[in-house]
């Protein structure tokens, strides 16, 4: 290559050990790619990560760039240390959103890769934790041909900023049997709604959807999403008794007591004389378990649907936060119901967009307004799902109980009628 | 404008669909699966109500690919496998096959590569990291190479399936902890308040969304040196850093007292308890490129205890419910000290007003 590589002491400990090494790929890319470009980039990203290394310092600074037409999904970089390590100077992430699922063909990612050195430094994260493709490190100029390459055949940026991010969902139907729901329409559905407030930050701070099939929450979404849909069911526990049979026999009756029986943080199945497994499904709270533990014995009920939680977030500014259940169980069969669904995000993103102080998440506003005042914002009712047990201080005004009694009666008679 | 110099309009197709890019099996038993098991560590194998079946090898990569990694990948996918991938939240890759002979020849191909396969069921799964100083605006930390050097060290535990139940760890290089939450978590954490440069905050700081930015009120405008500035109340300040993002000159990191602090119980399952968040176990770890052996020592110190003292099935937070913090402090050696009790927002739920104690 044209240029000196630069010392690397510390990196160069990071290429020791038996893990596949980020520095040895890095080093590929400066000593091995044709592009001279490429080589240069990534010999002065080496340079001041060293540096960086060295001084226990990052040398990084945002700004302000985008692609025409957008005002967002770009990380701006800009090194303060661009004079030492000139030709990484200017050196941008792209945001860009994976198809829903993280599903790709070799074939769509070495297009990726292909585009992607051709206008940048050649690395590249699958996925990054807000759940986009992190393409790390171009100039300005780079950012805008890459763009407009892989938009051509189908992807777009995602979310950087004060705006709707780019949503994630699990595996889901696609390859698991604990599936409730299908997280791919669901994720689809609801951020493909909002491509304008993806693409152009004018929200009061970042708005959030994961998607998860099931109580796993393997997207950890009611720890982090604005709005969490998880998968779920209302009837019993679909139960195999020969498969339980056939577990109990494998693994005897103490570990079936010990591992499923106990564990059930509702104590509501039981193991038989006769070795078959009840299940008080009324005391059941779909925890996921026993499901977990006796895959091919135990299954999700058929009348599944989901539970949507929101104000889900991590430690700025108040701390962090888990979602809230604002709709307990929700069916998404027909059209309408998906409808529904994204009117309900529809509702929930404009009450935040009007209410919420700057740079407060929706989890910040719930707690500084009250759960019950969001819920009268966007038009949903509440319910006893809602609370982990009913209020513990005498100390409210509460002169307008019988109207309220009045309503919850309503609504359970128009229930029974439906 | 001549023509070819207008600019292009984006198309705003925004999320892609999954579905042309699924496995062919996966499409046709989309929402069909009947159940899974485990066959080896790195291996799921599930099958579909249909009868079809699908194994599905987990590769452990190093996050920060370069393309000729990810082409290195790809080639394997196309020549022991399908040419079908996905990739776990955790960036693992997935590869999916239909054929049971083919997945050791894939297995095979993937070590000989240098990659590793496995972080399925009660493993140590890759640990989850953020940008750092590699790419990050404000890091504490680097953590492609903490994560690094933690694996080097735990590798074993991510091939092996062996722990009470899975471990999903973390690392955070601010105390925004982007990361999130984890079984274990390594987090920067801010021991000093922030290093004002007076001379700038007034071009670069929008100072009223500073002010509003802190978590405790610690900052209030002032006029330094004749210049509009902010100021801080150190005997408020928790040293958290919020205030770095919106104002670049309040330099919250600090190459000595930017130390690391690990958590621990995070937990985003419904299974068994309510998901739960982490807890503070250990800090002012030194921050210590470029393999951060005090960090890595103590989340081995923490994982050998639970290994050990755990029962199947109970994630690090079920193990401390049912064993108690006073036995997590004894059994891993570490100290109790009064940062450990909690004094933010919804502190009191924290203490414990019972008789509860074991002796």
């Amino acid at each position: 290559m044209a240029t000196e590589p630069r010392k690397t002491p510390m990196l160069d400990q990071l290429e020791e050990g038996p893990w596949p090494s980020f520095i040895s790929g890095i080093k590929r890319l400066r000593d091995k790619h044709p592009d001279q470009r490429i080589n240069e980039v990534t010999n002065d990203l080496l340079g001041q990560l060293e540096h960086s290394y060295n001084t226990r310092l990052g040398y990084w600074k945002g700004g302000t760039v985008s692609v025409f037409g957008y005002g967002g999904g770009i990380i701006p970089r800009f090194s303060e240390v661009g004079d030492m390590f000139p030709k990484s100077r200017e050196f941008h992430t792209l945001r860009v959103q994976p198809p829903a699922g993280n599903h790709y063909t070799t074939d769509m990612l070495r297009q990726l890769a292909d585009s992607w050195e051709k206008h940048g430094s050649g690395l590249q994260t699958f996925h990054g934790q807000t759940g986009n493709i992190m393409f790390i490190g171009t100039t300005t100029k780079g950012t805008q041909h890459f763009f407009n390459e892989i938009n051509e055949y189908g992807f777009d940026l995602g979310g950087a900023g004060p705006c709707v991010r780019t949503a994630m969902s699990c595996v889901g139907a696609a390859r698991c049997e604990q599936s409730c729901a299908n997280e791919m329409k669901i994720h689809r559905r609801l951020v493909n709604n909002f491509t304008d407030d993806v693409h152009r930050p004018a929200l009061p701070y970042k708005f959030k959807f994961k998607v998860s099939g099931c109580p796993n929450d393997c997207q950890n979404a009611i720890e982090r999403a604005d709005m969490a849909i998880i998968g779920t069911w209302r009837d019993d526990i679909k139960i195999k008794q020969d498969e339980v049979k056939a577990f109990v026999e494998d693994k005897g009756r103490q570990y079936v007591i010990d591992n499923v029986v106990t564990r059930c943080p509702t104590n509501a199945i039981s193991l038989t004389d006769e070795n078959e497994i009840v299940v008080d499904n009324r005391n059941c709270v779909k925890c996921m378990h026993c499901i977990n533990v006796m895959t091919k014995a135990l299954s999700v009920g058929d009348d599944r649907g989901v539970t949507v939680l929101m104000g889900g977030k991590r430690t700025l500014k108040i701390g962090d936060l888990m979602g809230t259940v604002i709709i307990p169980f929700k069916k998404l069969e027909t059209e309408e119901d998906y409808e529904s669904l994204v009117e309900l995000a529809e509702e929930t993103i404009d009450f935040f967009a009007e209410n919420a102080l700057e740079h407060e998440r929706t989890g910040e506003m719930i707690e500084r307004i009250g759960l019950v005042n969001f819920l009268e914002g966007i038009g949903v009712d509440v319910d006893p799902n809602m609370v982990s047990h009913p209020r513990q201080s005498s100390y409210v005004r509460m002169d307008e109980w019988d109207a309220e009694a009045e309503k919850w009666f309503q609504r359970k008679a128009e229930e029974k009628s439906a | 404008m001549p023509e070819k110099e207008k600019p292009r309009m984006p198309i705003e197709s925004g999320c892609p669909d999954g579905w042309q890019y699924l496995h062919p099996a996966l499409r046709k038993n989309y929402g069909m699966w009947d159940y899974h098991d485990r066959p080896r560590p790195g291996v799921l194998h599930h099958v579909s109500k249909t009868g079809d079946e699908v194994w599905t090898v987990r590769v452990g990569t190093q996050r920060i690919l370069d393309v000729f990694s990810l082409r290195t990948l790809m080639d394997i996918v196309d020549e022991k496998a399908d040419g079908y991938v996905r990739f776990t939240i955790r960036s693992n890759l997935e590869v999916t096959v239909t054929d049971e002979a083919r997945v050791e020849p894939l297995i095979q191909a993937m070590e000989d590569a240098g990659f590793v396969v496995g972080g399925t069921g009660p493993s140590i799964s890759t640990l989850s990291h953020t940008q750092g100083w590699l790419h990050c605006d404000i890091p504490g930390t680097d953590a492609s190479g903490v994560v690094k050097s933690m694996m080097d060290e735990l590798i074993t535990e991510f091939k092996r399936e062996e722990m009470p139940n899975r471990v999903h760890i973390t690392t955070s290089c601010c105390q925004i902890n982007c990361g999130g939450q984890g079984d274990i978590a390594i987090n920067v954490q801010h021991t000093k308040p922030p290093k004002i440069n007076h001379d700038l905050v007034a071009n670069v700081c929008e100072r009223p969304s500073v002010v509003a930015r802190c978590p405790v009120a610690a900052i209030r405008p002032a006029m330094v040196n004749g210049k509009p500035s902010l100021e801080v109340d150190e005997k408020k300040c928790i040293c958290c850093g919020a205030c770095f993002p919106p104002c670049p000159p309040m330099q919250i990191n600090d190459p000595e007292h930017t130390k690391l602090a690990v958590w621990v119980g995070g937990n985003h399952s419904n299974a068994r308890s309510r998901p739960t968040f982490q807890k503070l176990v250990a800090a002012g770890i030194p921050n210590n490129p470029p393999r951060w052996p005090e960090a890595t020592a103590i989340v081995k110190r923490i994982l050998a205890a639970y290994k050990d003292d755990a029962r199947d099935w109970e994630r690090m937070s079920d193990w401390v419910e049912r064993i108690g913090w006073p036995r997590f402090f004894e059994l891993t050696e570490l100290p109790f000290t009064k940062f450990h009790i909690d004094n933010w927002r919804g502190a009191r739920q924290s203490l414990n007003s019972s008789t509860h104690i074991r002796f």
